[in-house]
């Protein structure tokens, strides 16, 4: 029972994630997978990348440092990063 | 009317330049929003202009002051158009008598404080997809100026501020440009001994200073969309004082 709580908030992050994406970088849902990468895979510039780290930061209520951030080039690494720090 | 309806934000608004680019903006159908520590001075411009012009008192190289006074702004207006980085000030010594607090003083404000602001607005240009930003430098930062030491080198980081945000702007619709004004005739201005500025005189080809109303006409332009395809350039505003 725990186990699938964990598993359904991992989802609702991932979609909230994943709109964020969608409208900053106007690529398709289906596009938006974990191992999707920012630059290479969904088109984003180098502005795109900050300007999403700020979108996080803003819909998630937390500060990113700059060496954090720029270590999510992933999707999938930005996901965990935030469940990480989303989880009370 | 050029700007119709656009939101537009000048720092050091209460008087000189500043002032003389809020009045030509208003005149154009311009909400604008003027910001100076001249509090007494800021709000006798506003109400002298008249119209959509609000005053807020804001010292430029606070970074809380232009955090909180722009979130007003964005509250009360949702959007800012339209930046005129012009605020600045002056401590004229030749270099060797020159403080350390002279120079910190210049550079914090006319440098920093334009950075500062540029930083807090930009992000709201970049999601809108629109902006123009309107850094006044000097043509002291391109030719230099004996007693000026300090102020050449904030207005020359200026130039150079101005053309590294244009690239990293140019995306997002965001121009960035420069006015580099001559001898304008303001306040700034108006303590330069007389023998001085006869000196300068000789040396401006159009033999007249300049109006704060020569700087607000360029602003204007730059402001426009008939000005969309330039950015990242520094125009000097003389009466050919440098060419």
């Amino acid at each position: 029972m725990k186990q699938k709580k964990k598993g359904e908030k991992k989802m609702a992050l991932f979609d909230d994630v994943r709109d964020i994406i969608v409208e900053q970088l106007h690529v398709p849902p289906e596009k938006v997978s974990l191992e999707a990468k920012f630059i290479e895979d969904l088109g984003a510039d180098s502005l795109d990348t900050v300007e999403l780290i700020m979108a996080f930061e803003e819909k998630f209520n937390l500060q990113i440092s700059e060496e954090e951030a720029q270590k999510l080039d992933t999707v999938g690494k930005a996901v965990a990063y935030l469940e990480d720090k989303t989880k009370a | 009317m050029v700007l119709e309806s656009k939101v537009a934000f000048i720092t050091g608004g209460a008087s000189g330049i500043g002032a003389g680019i809020a009045k030509k903006f208003i005149q154009e159908g311009t909400r604008v929003i003027i910001c100076d520590v001249d509090a007494e001075t800021g709000t006798k411009t506003a109400q002298q202009i008249g119209g959509n012009i609000h005053f807020y008192k804001m010292d430029i190289s606070d970074e809380g002051e232009v955090k909180k006074t722009v979130e007003t702004v964005i509250n009360e207006f949702s959007r800012i158009d339209i930046l005129i980085n012009n605020a600045g000030i002056t401590k004229d010594r030749l270099l060797l008598r020159m403080t350390k607090q002279d120079w910190e003083s210049v550079i914090g404000i006319n440098l920093t404080g334009t950075f500062l602001v540029t930083k807090t607005i930009m992000r709201y240009m970049i999601k809108q997809r629109y902006g123009r930003i309107i850094n006044i430098a000097s043509v002291v930062g391109l030719i230099g100026n004996p007693g000026q030491a300090n102020y050449a080198a904030s207005k020359a980081g200026i130039i150079g501020f101005t053309k590294s945000c244009a690239k990293e702007l140019a995306g997002r619709n965001i121009t960035v440009n420069a006015i580099a004004p001559g001898f304008i005739e303001t306040r700034m201005t108006e303590n330069i001994p007389d023998e001085i500025k006869q000196n300068y005189l000789k040396l401006i080809p159009l033999r007249r200073f300049g109006l704060p109303e020569d700087v607000a006409n360029l602003a204007l332009f730059l402001s426009s969309d008939q000005a969309s395809y330039i950015t990242g350039q520094v125009v000097c505003l003389d009466g050919g004082l440098v060419m």
